[in-house]
């Protein structure tokens, strides 16, 4: 079948590797990681993300507001100072445990399970891409397997994302307004959503190691 | 292979997810049945928002109800047709693109006595546009034929058109010197009230046609063909069969030009083809 083919061809360049798929073995194994922030959202991203374990490999999909025509040059930011390899994601991209993907810039991020989609709808809260369609579409993909971690900036994108996480039975994480460069959009989201932990920027990392223990992510 | 870790298909940790992924392969099939478009096999995250947003703004509740309004009611066909067609864009969106295109592919195009170019999925013609201002700054749009597509007439009728918001147009200068453009963005139109109104003669040499990438066939054959994140809101299967369509209607040494992000590499085709700017998505056919 032309499927198998191509994704065989697909494997010797980049990305989609079927090794991805593990075995769920309970309701509480967290599987994906998604991460929403604005203003501030760079020192942020690199606080949590160098402070990861280096044998964390929940894969991580990262929506951060950026300029439409920002290139190459965020994701090879953060790659200086991590092992994990930080990638702008692509269309229908498997997704990997070891990577940090973020949406691209001007498009929307979605995914699927195990998947990545991009589109260019319009965008949501003049912002794209938009936190609240990441959110929504990994809620819907993984429910009770997901984490949402909303950091630093200054609009209201990312609370009714994280509200869905809820509804689906998600974890969600803000980071405490009072430790972001920019308060307003951690803020929204505790406002809005009962969420499970407010903790400042530093103490991130660690709790999502915590609640991710190697051995049971599949290491 | 368990279904629960295979991309693309429908979650199964709740009964509710499970329904809506029902019901909108059911409005699929039944729009497919009635109307002929067949939009079973689009990205599902993407085609869900989009359906979503539908259903809220007909006043409804759940996607069975827009089923039964849809298939009794061609006039909301047409407005999911239009939610399923536009594509939010911008003129040289990705000045980077049309600047490799300018550099590396017009010097090819050149030694050409005649260039048919396709861009496929065009929806409101912005980047058709920006292609036929390279082309005449270049000089070479008088022998070239742009074969402009879209699924949707109405869509199609709006880039015929050539009419923009004129709120736009300082982002599509900005874009346009960015892109390597050798002249002055503004004299491309004419401002009117709150509109753009683009030269007629800019489309002189474009053809606007209704073709549908999933159902319709080749009709004709390209040396350039451009399909700018159109083939995002396809799973893969269908990216596949669309890529063959583009194969069949490729001369040698054709010209294929995708999206940012996306990509032939994983597809059948990809042994094809070249990479003449891997960034830019640039690609050559080569046997």
């Amino acid at each position: 079948m032309t499927k198998e083919v191509a994704r065989s061809r697909g494997r010797e360049v980049s990305g989609r590797d079927r090794e991805t798929a593990r075995p769920r073995d309970s309701a509480t194994t967290y599987e994906l990681i998604v991460i929403g922030c604005s203003l501030g959202g760079m020192h942020a991203l690199q606080t949590i993300i160098g402070a990861l374990p280096k044998d964390f490999c929940i894969p991580i999909v990262v929506a951060q507001h950026r300029h439409k025509n920002s290139n190459d040059g965020l994701p090879a930011y953060f790659r200086r100072n991590t092992q994990f390899s930080v990638v702008d994601a692509e269309d229908k991209q498997w997704i990997k445990p070891g990577h940090v993907y973020l949406a691209p810039a001007d498009y929307h991020l979605l995914v699927e399970r195990g998947e990545m989609h991009l589109s260019v709808d319009e965008a949501v809260r003049h912002s794209r891409p938009s936190i609240d369609v990441l959110f929504e579409s990994a809620a819907d993909a993984y429910g009770a397997q997901l984490i949402g971690v909303v950091l630093t900036g200054s609009n209201e994108d990312g609370a009714l994302g994280a509200k869905r996480i809820k509804e689906r039975g998600g974890l969600v994480v803000v980071q405490d307004p009072a430790t972001a460069e920019a308060p307003v959009m951690p803020a929204a989201v505790a406002a809005m959503v009962d969420v499970d932990r407010i903790l400042p920027l530093e103490s991130i990392a660690l709790f999502l190691a915590d609640v991710c223990p190697a051995a049971v992510s599949g290491k | 292979m368990s279904a629960s870790n295979a991309p693309g298909l429908a979650p199964d940790d709740s009964g509710k997810q499970d329904l809506e992924w029902v019901e909108i392969k059911l409005l699929t099939e039944g729009i497919f049945r009635h109307y002929g478009f067949d939009f079973r096999d689009y990205s599902m995250p993407s085609l869900k928002r989009r359906v979503w947003k539908r259903v809220y703004a007909e006043g409804l509740s759940t996607v069975s109800g827009l089923q039964e309004k849809i298939l009794h009611d061609p006039a909301c066909m047409e407005r999911l047709l239009l939610d399923l067609s536009i594509n939010t864009t911008a003129m040289f969106r990705d000045p980077t693109f049309y600047l490799t295109f300018r550099r590396k592919i017009v010097p090819m195009l050149r030694t050409y006595p005649f260039v048919r170019i396709w861009h496929a999925g065009c929806s409101t013609g912005e980047e058709v546009y920006s292609m036929a201002m390279l082309l005449h700054e270049e000089k070479l749009l008088d022998r070239c034929r742009i074969y402009a597509t879209d699924i949707n007439e109405a869509v199609l009728q709006r880039a015929k058109d050539g009419i923009f918001p004129l709120n736009t147009m300082q982002e599509n200068t900005s874009n346009y010197i960015a892109a390597g453009g050798t002249g002055t963005f503004s004299q491309y139109y004419t401002a009117r009230y709150d509109y753009a109104i683009f030269r007629p003669a800019l489309r002189e040499n474009v053809v606007f046609a209704q073709h549908n990438l999933v159902t319709d066939s080749s009709f004709n054959v390209f040396n350039v063909i451009f399909c700018r994140n159109v083939l995002i809101y396809f799973n893969n299967a269908l990216q596949d069969r669309v890529q063959s369509l583009f194969l069949d209607s490729m001369e040698m040494f054709g010209i294929l030009g995708l999206g940012k992000k996306e990509t032939i590499r994983y597809s059948a085709v990809t042994d094809h083809y070249e990479e003449i700017d891997a960034e830019e998505r640039l690609y050559r056919r080569v046997r």
